[in-house]
């Protein structure tokens, strides 16, 4: 690849899990919390960034160019253009990649990239019927027009419409991302308790990296107005064992399904940050990269099957530099659902797989399981769509350099039918 | 005419541009007034179709009357006639046939409202820096031109009677809710809009049936008299009689204070019988004069860090991230900073009634546990507890990492400030910026002088207070500073009183009725009595510290942070009996030891001046404004 590009630094906010109400933060909140406590600790000033680009998958009506909201509110000065990326789960993702592209053409040097959702405040809207209803009551003329409306209103016209739902499903195919986990579980054989298992080791990591202290490193305390301390993570669950787990009911396909709220993973919100350098800002700035970035890729894939991405899009790099699933010291694979982590391993060791999706001469293997979302990963953690793509990034660096190891693979799945990877190197 | 211009406009219009000569500010001299009719003569004889009045300074419409020519009425018949030209004036202007229009950018107080209110329709536009009101009782005076005749015809009694009585100011938007305006507008249509409206002459708004009905003379008097209640509670008629003055003239007078006869307390002549306007013109002037320290420096803070997110370093940070200042805030832990902004999130939504800007204000301050701040910010406030050694340490560590040129300073209250100087290697840089409790509230701040601080630096300290909107009293560091060392004496005094077995509600009633805000046990249970300890050792010398004040600090009983001090406190408020008989002499007991004190402190070279003295005692220790501080007060009282 042409010129390096360098990741500086990174952090977060904790990843908050909806609680059934909107959240304390709005997403321009948490990208300015983040963000302005990342943007501190750096030896240039914040408007000496050339662009700031934030992924975010549901951007509330009052702040569409999130990116750019974001960038004033950091106090990163009028002359900073900040805009928003969308890719779906991937759009933490695509936002460094485009920070990427516009080092490489020299149209940047120094870049604040990021993500963000807050699905607990995802809003309700009025249902077609009701938008049909109101904008002939809004148009009629006098008493008895709107007599003769009211006549026609039925109850269920008010029974709102979770904006939140309609992106979890997919608009080609028509199914839930749930649903999409099942077609995997049944195409590669996985149970319901290799997925609760996956998903009980999910929550054990989380807490241990917490507990070691693994976590704080990349996460920013938050304050609401009311002074209440968001310091960490807080979707994980002690009592997240497998035999707990198995007592769920299955959520997207009811009753005989097998994928539950507990193997997959949280709507959260959150937020996410990355500082990414040319060679000339790291020089200029006298910046110590803690690595860079070698390669990305993106994949599209069938949209029923959407949760394969990660398998698509990191193929192709790992044949693009001769390296093997286990050449790489760190990986991480967002867990969208742990039906969708545990099917992507069994397509890499799967030869007929291999051969005729990848076209690749046989099975690639399998990945050592100590190299593979050692710290957990969304089904504990949360996946605040937009960050998800962002925080794996960040969070491959800061394992590569706890465990001295040297490259690292972050890959994501995108509802729709997409794949995303990152490979990344510690310096 | 030196200081109006008429612009005649192709249309008929016409602008009576205001620029004070000589001045930065318009005021309304009595050369002005004169100026002011021979341009009404001018537009007399050539009637435009429409007349704007409008000024040409940037800074604001009219600040008011001159100030200073209050100083220049020698006796009753100059008051007299000072009212009677701006009252007349305005009468004429307000009776021109031609259509009349006050374009309000900016400050419009006092005589300038009064102006602005006798054109036929106002403008105001809708900018942070447009206030409008009626200060004058603030000045132990009444507005007397007008201002009390027109203001209820415009936004009916009540609303009348609480600007008039509180001084208040409003901003365009709520002046144009209320009536005071007709149009409260963006700057980017200004000029369309002035001329809109006299080209169109729309009819000027008629008050709304139930607030016309106040304006009779029956409710008036009943309004007034609901009205006389609240102002009961906050000043007394012997001490502050402008207010009472008001009342009286929106009551019978309809505004006209030359219609009251001599021998009424709302006349003229009695509102001057006692010293209070005076005194509060004296208020107002070291006010001015103390805005005007640090006017020199060009520093201007971007960035401030605060250390320490307790009481004092957590408001000093929202009020500093509220007045536009990036903040830092750091403390031990992410948990120490919680109250802090909780604390700031309400200071922020009580006085930015706008969310947006709310937020502006959130997203300035910043937690900041690791201290990065530290090496970006202009300004570096320690403000953690007191103890010399943690504050040494603090400073020997932001010297390594601040920026060379950046002002550190410390908030201590009883360290002296050459023995933090110690830790670092150019002990010159450190300088003490002493705010007081409760931050929001209190205008006064120290700017501690040291032995060994850079007279820069000192002056750069003064700036910054100014940019956070304080009042800055440059001190000398010696134990208590000016503040803390007169009201010590004065709390001391209370208590050995309350020891003499004297109530606390007696010995506070003492106080207020001698015009303090708050009496001396109050005061003492708010700053929190383990502090009166410490302070008390620290200036005490070898005095015997009162004997119920160490009963109840070694109980815990340290006031109102426990909830139990003198008084016991149930929602931040004192639970007090009926005050007894005050005891003759009771108030003298407690204010002399004060007033020798400011003497004492004088002789001290503390601060430069006299005057300084007294600015401090009454914007630091509230010190009776209308008895224009203690050595005033004890000059005049010989």
């Amino acid at each position: 690849m042409s010129e390096p590009v360098y990741i500086v630094d990174g952090s977060r906010t904790p990843f908050l899990k909806a609680r059934n109400r909107p959240g304390p933060f709005a997403a321009s909140d948490l990208a300015t919390d983040a963000g302005r406590a990342l943007l501190l600790r750096q030896r240039f000033a914040p408007d000496a960034l050339d662009e700031v680009i934030l992924g975010c998958a549901a951007p509330s009506a009052d702040e569409v160019n999130i990116g750019r909201v974001a960038a004033l509110r950091m106090g990163c000065g009028l002359k900073v253009p900040g805009w928003t990326v969308m890719r779906n789960c991937a759009s933490g993702m695509q936002s460094i990649d485009s920070a990427i592209n516009n080092i490489r053409a020299g149209r940047s040097e120094l870049v604040l990239a990021g993500g963000v959702d807050a699905l607990s405040r995802a809003p309700l809207l009025f249902s077609d019927a009701m938008v049909q209803w109101l904008s002939k009551w809004y148009a009629a003329k006098g008493a008895g027009q709107r007599a003769a409306l009211l006549a026609q209103f039925r109850p269920h016209y008010f029974a709102p419409v979770i904006a939140l739902m309609k992106g979890l499903t997919d608009p080609i195919c028509g199914l839930l991302m749930g649903q999409t986990a099942e077609n995997l579980a049944y195409r590669f054989g996985i149970t319901r308790a290799q997925m609760d298992a996956f998903a009980a080791r999910s929550h054990a990591r989380v807490l241990a990296a917490q507990k070691a202290g693994h976590y704080a490193a990349e996460v920013v305390p938050v304050y609401d107005d009311k002074g209440t301390l968001y310091a960490a993570d807080d979707g994980m669950r002690e009592d997240s064992t497998p035999e707990n787990l198995a007592k769920l009911k299955p959520f997207f396909d009811r009753k005989y399904g097998n994928v539950t709220a507990g193997n997959s993973s949280q709507v959260t919100d959150g937020g996410a940050w990355v500082v990414l350098a040319s060679q000339a800002a790291v020089d200029r700035h006298g910046l110590t990269p803690i690595g860079r970035i070698v390669d990305s890729q993106w994949a599209g894939l069938d949209p029923a099957q959407m949760g394969l991405g990660p398998v698509y899009a990191a193929t192709p790099i790992l044949q693009r530099h001769g390296l093997g699933l286990n050449d790489l010291d760190a990986w991480e694979i967002n867990e969208a659902f742990a039906a969708q982590v545990l099917a992507c391993e069994r397509a890499w060791a799967d030869d007929a797989f291999c051969r005729d999706e990848l076209g690749l001469p046989g099975a690639l293997g399998t990945i050592d399981q100590d190299r593979l979302n050692v710290d957990g990963g969304a089904i504990a953690l949360g996946h605040p769509v937009g960050a998800s793509g962002t925080r794996i990034v960040l969070h491959v660096l800061n394992v590569l350099r706890r465990t001295g190891g040297r490259r690292g693979m972050a890959a994501i799945c995108v509802g729709g039918g997409l794949g995303g990877a990152m490979l990344v190197e510690r310096i | 005419m030196r200081h109006f211009t008429i612009v005649r406009e192709a249309d008929g219009l016409a602008q009576l541009v205001f620029d004070k000569a000589g001045s930065a500010v318009n005021t309304l001299s009595q050369e002005v007034l004169a100026e002011l009719n021979e341009a009404l003569d001018a537009l007399e004889a050539q009637p435009p179709q429409g007349l704007v009045v409008r000024s040409g300074k940037d800074n604001g419409f009219v600040a008011g009357a001159d100030v200073d020519e209050f100083g220049e009425v020698k006796d009753e018949a100059g008051a007299l006639a000072l009212v009677r030209r701006g009252w007349d004036a305005f009468e004429r202007l307000a009776a021109v046939k031609y259509p009349t229009l006050a374009l309000v950018r900016g400050f419009c107080l006092g005589g300038g409202l009064e102006l602005a209110m006798a054109c036929r329709y106002r403008v105001a536009i809708d900018e942070t820096s447009t206030r409008l009101g009626l200060p004058e009782v603030m000045l132990g005076i009444v507005p007397g031109w007008g201002g009390i005749k027109r203001l209820p015809r415009l936004v009916g009694g009540p609303a009348a009677l609480d600007l008039l009585l509180t001084g208040k100011t409003i901003d365009a938007r709520r002046a144009k809710k209320m009536g005071l305006v007709d149009e409260a507008v963006p700057i980017r249509i200004m000029e369309n809009t002035w001329r809109g409206v006299l080209r169109t002459l729309p009819s000027p708004r008629d008050l709304p049936l139930p607030l016309s009905l106040t304006l009779n003379g029956i409710a008036r008097k009943v309004i007034a008299s609901q009205a006389e209640k609240e102002v009961a509670k906050r000043a007394r008629r012997d001490q502050y009689p402008a207010p009472y003055a008001i009342l009286e003239l929106f009551r019978k007078y309809d505004g006209n204070a030359l219609a009251v006869p001599a021998a009424d307390p709302a006349s003229i002549p009695s509102l001057l019988a006692t010293p209070t306007a005076a005194n509060l013109v004296r208020v107002f002037k070291l006010q001015e004069r103390l805005k005007g320290l640090g006017k020199e420096e060009a520093f201007k803070a971007g960035h401030v860090h605060v250390i320490g997110a307790g009481t004092m370093g957590g408001d000093i940070a929202a009020w500093c991230a509220l007045r536009g200042l990036k903040v830092t805030l750091q403390d031990q832990s992410a948990e120490r900073l919680a109250p802090a902004m909780k604390r700031a999130a309400k200071l922020f939504a009580d006085r930015l009634r706008d969310p947006r800007r709310a937020r502006d204000a959130r997203d300035r301050l910043v937690p900041d546990v690791a201290g990065d701040g530290v090496a970006r910010a202009d300004v570096i406030i320690e403000a953690i507890f007191e103890n010399v050694e943690a504050k040494r340490s603090v400073f020997a560590a932001v010297e390594q990492r601040a920026r060379p040129e950046a002002v550190l300073a410390s908030n201590t209250s009883s360290i002296p400030l050459e023995e933090i100087a110690q830790a670092l290697t150019d002990p010159a840089r450190l300088v003490g910026i002493h705010f007081f409790n409760p931050v929001a509230r209190m205008m006064l701040v120290e700017v501690v002088v040291g032995r060994a601080t850079r007279e820069a630096v000192a002056a750069q300290a003064a700036a910054f207070v100014r940019q956070i909107d304080k009042l800055p009293l440059p001190v000398k560091s010696a134990p208590g500073f000016l503040v803390n060392r007169l009201l010590a004496p004065y709390l001391m005094a209370a208590m050995h009183a309350v020891d003499e077995g004297i109530a606390p509600e007696t010995v506070d009633e003492a106080a207020v009725a001698f015009g303090m805000p708050m009496g001396p046990i109050e005061l003492a249970d708010t700053v929190g009595l383990d502090i009166c300890v410490e302070v008390g050792k620290l200036l005490g010398g070898a005095a015997a510290p009162p004997k119920r004040l160490m009963e109840l600090v070694s109980a815990g009983n340290v006031g109102k942070k426990s909830g139990r001090g003198y008084y016991e406190w149930v929602d931040g408020k004192p639970r007090k009996n009926p005050p007894g008989a005050v005891p003759q002499g009771l108030a003298q007991r407690l204010v002399g030891p004060y007033v020798t004190e400011a003497k004492a402190a004088l002789a001290d070279h503390i601060v430069a001046d006299a005057d300084l003295v007294d600015a401090g005692a009454i914007f630091g220790t509230g010190f009776a404004p209308f008895r224009g501080g203690p050595l005033h007060y004890a000059a005049a009282s010989g």
